[in-house]
């Protein structure tokens, strides 16, 4: 074989490999987002949505309707919808950070021996259906439910009603708690994981120079292990943060009527109003909504990818 | 660095509230499948009456049915198409569309599903008023399913293929094998335990999803997890714990054979290495 024929041979192989995912993601992935895109400012007609190109007449018509957008933007209930849907989402990743920081700390700091059972452990429930654990919390919490039960007879429900996290004490379901609840169980893992993965990089050199020049554990903490653990904290936060904004099946389950999410909206417009337009905007107007933590996530995420190699 | 005593117990204690927050819920799933009353959340005593009920429950049956042929079907083409996604971003490290290719290869991992399910049908719609075809069903679920598989599946396969090291193949082709006898023969065993971990992922998550397959099922293509989910919205329901247990248990034994397996065929590899080395 000539080295020719052996470079064709690479090129085409190379073409191919390249080629058949990235066709597949432009097809399947890019080109229904331009097509959402479209419609969103198309009009609604009977059983269908018209063309933004007519032809009639021989004359080339371009419709265009932002009435969609307009009334978004200028709907209270939109607004309020956009609105909660970050407030949860970020209440959320502030819940996670909170109970996962510790988490991942004690288990970069565990034993070496005992650390891949302690991952395997947390990596597990990823296995079990997360649909299954979500319904799960719907049995805990209601009435006579184990949770529910704990947290009334501690008088937890009292702080939480306080807070106004609760309507009515004793009534754990359909409330802000029980959504934010079930957002944080699900999404824990994905805030432990990375966080770990920096903690258990880290120079624990670092940590006894600290204490040699002086530093309290307490001080040598905020000040080392903190700082140093940035990228898993940004990369954890945003992967909590980015697909509780646009969470669907939890708020439906576990949220109740004051919980709507912006999720819930765009479901409501396709299967119930049958408006894909609106649709439509709406999913453009999520896309927007996460676009920045989006960005903020990729950037990190290069960073990190060009830092390990 | 010595941790102190107090600091020892915290640390042990958080960790154990940690996982008992974790496993509470796939615990009491189980424990309530048992359970003799038709509200699952308080124990009124065992029984297996569920479990019968479910052998005649020809809706969930069905649904499982479907759910397992989509979900084999993902979980092949996700690893084949991952396959070649990380190969291309870990191996070729410039060509058109690089930047655009790598974004559109993660970004269904955070994008929302709603949108991503919206989308997808919207523009499967268009086709099939244009083309006649594809109907909602199967094959739509699957193209759906596929989308996200293969994001995860290029994520566990280009890690593993990123600390592989390249005097490997670099040797495999200074001896004289051609690049598509290096992927076959060199490239591919050596992945070959991500292959398995990619694979069995994306077919838990193909089995799990609820939303894309609300978007793309049509009539007579409901899945497993769409009858779990219009069940549960309506509140709790035995039956699902039933199902529940039971996929948990298949999972679990799934998990637990893929990494016996996986641990047997390292040592064995370690062992050869070991022998190579000696001899």
């Amino acid at each position: 074989m000539s080295t020719l024929q052996a470079m064709r041979g690479m090129f085409s192989g190379r073409t191919a490999v390249i080629a058949a995912p990235f066709l597949f993601l432009l097809v399947f992935f890019l080109l229904p987002f331009l097509i959402v895109g479209k419609i969103s400012i198309s009009e609604m007609e009977i059983v269908s949505f018209k063309d933004v190109l007519t032809f009639s007449d021989g004359v080339m018509q371009l419709t265009l309707k932002f009435g969609n957008y307009v009334f978004i933007t200028e709907d209270p209930l939109y607004f309020r919808t956009y609105l909660a849907s970050l407030q949860y989402a970020a209440a959320t990743t502030v819940l996670c950070l909170f109970i996962g920081y510790p988490f991942a700390y004690f288990m970069a700091r565990a034993k070496p021996t005992v650390q891949p059972a302690l991952l395997m452990l947390v990596m597990l429930p990823f296995w079990t259906s997360f649909l299954l654990r979500v319904y799960a919390w719907r049995g805990l919490l209601t009435e006579g439910g184990w949770a529910a039960d704990f947290i009334v007879a501690t008088g937890l429900d009292q702080v939480l009603y306080a807070l106004g996290l609760i309507t009515t004490p004793g009534n754990l379901m359909h409330t802000p708690f029980s959504l934010v609840l079930g957002m944080t169980y699900t999404y824990l893992p994905f805030m432990i994981l990375p966080l770990f993965g920096t903690l258990a990089k880290m120079d624990l050199r670092l940590l006894e120079a600290a204490a040699d020049l002086g530093a309290s554990p307490w001080v040598a903490f905020w000040q080392i292990t903190v700082p140093l653990s940035k990228a898993g904290i940004i990369a954890g936060s945003m992967l909590v943060f980015i697909p509780c904004v646009g969470e669907f099946v939890i708020p439906e389950l576990l949220g109740g009527p004051e919980t709507l999410m912006i999720g819930r909206v765009l479901w409501d417009e396709f299967f119930s109003n049958n408006d894909w337009p609106m649709a439509s905007s709406v999913a453009v107007v999520m896309v927007l909504l996460i676009i920045v933590p989006l960005a903020i996530f990729s950037k990190y995420q290069a960073e990190a990818q060009e830092a390990r190699r | 660095m010595k941790a102190s005593r107090t600091g020892l117990w915290f640390g042990r204690g958080w960790l154990s509230l940690g996982f008992a927050f974790l496993y509470l819920p796939i615990v009491a799933l189980v424990v309530f499948s048992f359970n003799d009353s038709p509200i699952p959340n308080q124990w009124r005593g065992f029984t297996l009456r569920w479990y019968v009920q479910l052998a005649g429950d020809t809706e969930m049956l069905s649904g499982l049915w479907l759910s397992l042929k989509i979900a084999f079907f993902t979980a092949c083409g996700a690893v084949v198409l991952g396959t070649l996604a990380a190969y291309a971003l870990v191996k070729y490290r410039r060509f058109t569309g690089r930047t655009l290719f790598s974004g559109m290869v993660t970004a269904p991992l955070v994008m929302p599903e709603v949108v991503v399910g919206l989308s997808l049908l919207l523009m499967l719609v268009s086709v099939q008023r244009a083309l006649g075809f594809p109907e909602r069903g199967i094959l739509t679920i699957w193209i759906g399913h596929l989308l996200l598989g293969t994001a995860y599946a290029t994520v566990v396969i280009q890690s593993r293929l990123k600390d592989l090291n390249p005097q490997l193949e670099e040797a495999a082709m200074d001896l004289g094998a051609r690049p598509h006898q290096v992927f076959w023969l060199v490239t591919l065993p050596m992945i070959a335990q991500s292959l398995v971990s990619a694979w069995l992922l994306t077919f838990t998550i193909s089995l799990d999803d609820v939303v894309l397959s609300a978007f793309l099922s049509g009539p007579g293509s409901t899945t497993m997890p769409l009858v779990i989910f219009s069940r549960a919205r309506l509140g709790l329901n035995p039956s699902v714990n039933a199902v529940a247990t039971l996929v948990i248990v298949v999972v679990a034994i799934g998990v637990v054979l893929a990494s016996w397996l996986i641990a047997r065929n390292e040592k064995r590899r370690g062992l050869e290495m070991a022998a190579a080395a000696r001899a």
